[in-house]
């Protein structure tokens, strides 16, 4: 079961998780940070969040991997994931959303609409 | 016999042969030709056999025996083992159109008018006394048959003689028979066809006479030998004896082989009357058969005259006649008359004939149309008057002839007088044999050659029969011209024990043959004489296939294909033909080719070598006219210039192709780049956009929520800060790098001590060192090296590796060390640090812009990722290399040269 109110949050830019994290905290979200792909697998398997926001580049696992993992395994793949990305191109967000994706969100991007829509997803 | 009987049987006879040319010209027009066959080739050539055969055989092996064969034998030799050079001189007067040895001997050497006028001489000389001695012997049988009457035999008498009535006759005959058509160079096929009836009847006549005196006065020829071998003189026939050297013989076999081709009445029947190639080949066995047949009787007959007129003063010559006659047989005498006289007519007819051609063209017409007076624009004036000379020229040779009957002739038999003609034709043979097989041939060499040799046989067999004429004084013959000994005209150079032919021909012909090859070797051509020579000595090269060749008029397609080939390349005519047949419905199943067919030939070949030229080329194939030397140099100079402008067409096609495959190899090039730009604008923005989100995410969280602790609040908006200094500097590395590549960076080169820049940019990093707690080392030798450069570019190139060193290594234990290496022709600074290194595969590529972006480390990636790519750039536009290497125990090592200048 996945544990209520937990949101994965994923990025090789310490100054993104760094204010993600303080965002989430700041809604009430219990929140936990993986600053590369190898890692966000294992605190996947470990405390199974609600949610996961996903950086796309990484230079061990990227992002799109581990998308596919999550949609693959039966025990994960109700996590809902969120990627948020410098890749712009069409083809990239929509190889996103075909991967199982629930919202790509292109960076630059407002945190207040951010934690709309997440809260959104989570009400869901 | 009555005269009057002897003449109305003449006179029958040569109706008979009128009866027989017409026929023969009334088949043809119904295009059913009766002459067009290896037997009538054969029978033709058999012309060969002359009244010299029919009486004279006979006269000389009643005196001399077999040796008369040697005449039979080389003509044998010739036919079966000489034909390809047969069909080689046809092959070349068809394809030339030359009409007589003459025309021959004269194309081959330039189309020279002088040797043309010289060969024509020397043959009518040559041949003159051969005629006579066959009007001698119609003569002779004459008056054989009709007995004894008040012979004459001095030109002033002629009104009262046989022959002079005989030689009118003849000429009127001849000049009705020979010159009816109009257009002179038309075949005569009527003409063959009443030789080959002449061949028959001659032939059938003469073996009749020999069955009659072999089976009807003895009883076959054991009869006839068996009486001849018990007689100590006649035994002596049977064998070439004391009489007949080895030497003798062999000179007659070449004389007599080189007489059957070079003959002038042989030349016209074998060469220039033949109608296909492929009749050769019935010839090489028909023609030695004829001959066999025709001489089996001959020894026979001589030694039953032998025995028979034994004691009386009966002339060997007319054995064959004499011998019927003496036993009554009138109907018999009077076909063997026929025959012998058919023999003697198909020779003069033919004889005349060729001769006068050659007079007429060769001598007349040359000098008709140089005249002033003459206007060959009034129709068929010209035709006619070649007609007229012809006319005259036959008459003009009888008369020739008769006179030397009646001066010169009379002491001599048919066979000596017969074999001064061969020796004379005899002369032409290194000159045409040379000029087919000998491209060096030369029309010099050919003059100087016939000449010398006619001069050898004017002085060793006509000097001599003038002497016995009583023209020339006697002491030539004793005492040798001038008196000098060496020059007596039976023992040249002093040379004995041949006989007056052998002689003559072994000198005349090694005088012609040494000269002409001498004179040939050492002396120059002209261009139509090496063209010729080419034509020649290579006909089948440059003629169509073999006895496919057509020579009648009008276009055959093998023709026009074998012409096209020559331009368009072979197989490759022929299927645009078959195209254009089909599509307009032309039948290809004729063999001559259809006028619309022609047209589109001439247009082909218009395209390929100019329309000037294809109307001419057509035109030779459709009319078989004769090209003019200056029409083929012309053209050869034409297509000379078309292969060069070919050749030049060729050389600006592949330049263009070349340059094509360059543009395109640039196009594919500038897609690349393209393709690269967007890449690297993409990434541009990627690495933009990653610090603005951190940007726009802190300064939100700071805007949004005023209750945050000051310090926090201080942290938030120092990383923001950060990250702005961040993007200005990536914005300004991304433009740098951007003014390199495009080149419009523009170099400000000054010397600069290099050991003082480097000591400077590691000052400035120092402090950065010393808050990693890392020991920068360096090894600057004392000596200054000045180095023309741009300053600023290199202390960029110098701070971008000496931080990246700072980077990499482990704080505390980092170690970074700058030496500075002095070579002859360039400067090396080493940049090394004791980090993690760089693996081996990657060492090119850290070169590349945003490496480090695509390859992150799991840390925070530091700097633009552009910092190596502006310093490569830097150090080449400086034309310098850098490099970077793995020290052996640990870290990396940085190197960049810079030339010394």
């Amino acid at each position: 079961m996945a544990a209520p109110n937990k949101i994965l949050v994923v990025d090789d830019d310490p100054y993104i998780l760094m204010s993600l994290e303080f965002l989430m905290k700041k809604n009430g979200f219990d929140v936990v940070v993986a600053r590369n792909g190898t890692e966000a697998l294992e605190i996947l398997h470990k405390q199974m969040p609600q949610l996961v926001l996903l950086d796309i580049m990484m230079p061990d696992v990227d992002g799109y991997e581990i998308c596919r993992q999550i949609k693959e395994d039966p025990v994960l793949e109700s996590i809902q994931v969120v990627f948020m990305s410098a890749k712009t191109k069409d083809s990239d967000i929509r190889k996103g959303y075909e991967l199982g994706a629930s919202l790509y969100v292109t960076k630059p991007f407002s945190t207040r609409d951010l934690m709309k829509k997440i809260k959104e997803l989570l009400a869901a | 016999m009555s005269n009057l009987l002897v003449v109305i049987a003449s006179l029958f006879y040569l109706a008979l042969l009128f009866g027989v040319a017409w026929y023969a010209e009334f088949r043809l027009k119904k295009g059913k030709s009766i002459i067009n066959n290896g037997y009538v080739y054969a029978l033709s050539l058999s012309v060969y056999c002359t009244a010299w055969t029919y009486y004279g055989s006979v006269g000389r092996a009643s005196v001399n025996g077999v040796e008369f064969l040697a005449i039979y034998l080389g003509p044998t030799i010739a036919a079966i083992l000489f034909w390809p050079f047969l069909q080689k001189m046809i092959r070349i007067c068809k394809t030339q159109h030359i009409n007589s040895i003459a025309d021959l001997i004269s194309t081959r050497y330039g189309k020279n008018f002088s040797i043309a006028v010289i060969v024509t001489i020397l043959c009518v000389v040559g041949v003159i006394p051969y005629i006579s001695l066959l009007l001698k012997a119609i003569s002779n049988s004459i008056h054989l048959l009709t007995g004894p009457t008040a012979g004459n035999s001095s030109i002033a008498g002629f009104l009262d003689d046989k022959t002079f009535y005989i030689a009118a006759v003849l000429t009127v005959f001849i000049i009705l028979f020979g010159t009816r058509s109009v257009d002179a160079s038309e075949k005569h096929e009527g003409l063959v066809a009443a030789i080959a009836f002449e061949s028959i009847v001659k032939l059938i006549a003469f073996i009749a006479a020999g069955i009659f005196i072999v089976y009807g006065i003895f009883n076959g020829f054991e009869s006839i030998f068996t009486p001849a071998l018990n007689d100590p003189e006649l035994r002596n026939l049977f064998t070439l004896g004391d009489k007949t050297s080895y030497g003798t013989w062999l000179g007659l076999l070449l004389v007599s082989m080189l007489a059957v081709f070079f003959l002038p009445r042989q030349f016209q029947v074998s060469v220039v009357e033949n109608n296909s190639e492929a009749h050769i080949k019935k010839a090489t066995w028909m023609f030695p058969l004829y001959l066999f047949l025709i001489n089996i009787f001959v020894l026979p007959v001589a030694i039953a005259g032998k025995l028979i007129f034994a004691g009386t003063a009966i002339d060997a010559d007319t054995f064959v006649l004499a011998l019927p006659l003496h036993y009554g047989h009138q109907l018999l005498s009077l076909f063997i008359f026929i025959g012998g006289f058919s023999a003697a007519t198909s020779m003069i007819i033919v004889e005349t004939i060729a001769l006068s051609t050659m007079m007429s063209n060769n001598i007349a017409t040359p000098l008709l149309l140089s005249a002033k007076k003459f206007k060959p624009a009034q129709d068929g004036l010209l035709s006619r008057s070649i007609l007229h000379i012809r006319r005259i020229s036959i008459a003009i040779i009888i008369l020739l002839a008769y006179i030397y009957d009646k001066t010169i002739a009379q002491n001599q038999s048919l066979v000596s007088i017969g074999l001064v003609s061969f020796v004379a034709v005899a002369q032409f043979a290194p000159a045409v044999i040379g000029g087919l097989y000998w491209k060096d041939a030369s029309k010099n060499g050919a003059i100087a050659g016939i000449f010398a040799g006619f001069a050898v046989w004017f002085f060793t067999l006509v000097i001599p029969s003038l002497v016995s004429a009583g023209i020339v004084n006697e002491s030539i013959l004793q005492n040798g011209l001038f008196g000098l000994s060496w020059l007596k005209p039976f023992s040249l150079f002093g040379m004995e024990g041949f006989d007056s032919i052998t002689h003559a021909a072994f000198w005349s012909l090694l005088f012609n043959t040494v000269i002409f090859v001498s004179v040939s070797v050492n002396s120059k051509k002209t261009s139509t004489e090496i063209y010729q020579a080419e034509i020649f000595v290579d006909i089948f090269k440059h003629s169509a296939r073999q006895n496919k060749i057509v020579w009648q008029g009008s276009a055959y397609l093998e023709d026009i294909y074998s012409l096209l080939d020559n331009f368009i390349g072979t197989g490759k005519s022929e299927k645009i033909i078959k195209n254009y047949a089909a599509r307009n419905r032309i039948s290809l199943e004729t063999k001559k080719a259809d006028p619309a067919l022609v047209n589109f030939a001439e247009k082909l070949l218009s395209g390929v070598i100019g329309s000037a030229s294809a109307h001419i080329m057509i035109r030779s194939a459709t009319k078989e006219e004769e090209l003019k030397i200056d029409e083929v140099i012309s053209m050869l100079r034409e297509s000379q210039q078309i292969m060069e402008l070919n050749k030049e067409l060729r050389r600006k096609s592949a330049e263009l192709k070349k340059a094509t495959q360059q543009l395109s190899a640039v196009n594919e090039q500038l897609k690349q780049m393209d393709l690269l730009k967007d890449e690297f604008l993409y990434t541009v923005t990627h690495e933009l956009r990653t610090p603005l989100t951190s940007i726009r995410a802190m300064s939100e969280i700071v805007h949004d929520n005023e209750d945050m602790p000051p310090e926090e609040k201080q942290l938030f908006l120092g990383n923001v800060i950060k990250e702005t200094e961040r993007l200005s500097h990536l914005i300004t590395q991304v433009l740098n790098l951007e003014k390199y590549e495009s080149g419009r960076q523009v170099l400000n080169l000054t010397p600069v001590v290099f050991n003082t820049l480097v000591k400077d940019c590691i000052n400035s990093v120092l402090p950065l060192a010393k808050e990693k707690s890392v020991l920068i080392e360096a090894r600057i030798p004392n000596s200054m090296f000045v180095v023309r450069c741009d300053a600023d570019l290199l202390i960029q190139v110098m701070n971008n590796l000496l931080s990246n060193a700072i980077k990499f290594v482990e704080e505390g234990t980092g170690r970074i060390r700058v030496w500075i290496h002095a070579g002859d022709d360039e400067l090396q600074v080493w940049v090394e640090d004791n980090g993690k290194g760089i693996p081996d595969e990657l060492h090119e590529q850290v070169f590349d812009k945003f490496f480090q972006a695509r390859n992150q480390t799991l840390k925070k990636p530091q700097g633009s990722g552009l910092g190596l790519a502006i310093s490569k750039k830097i150090i080449e536009m400086h034309q310098g290399r850098i490099w970077v290497e793995n020290v052996q125990d640990k870290g990396a090592r940085f190197i960049f040269t810079l030339p010394n200048r």
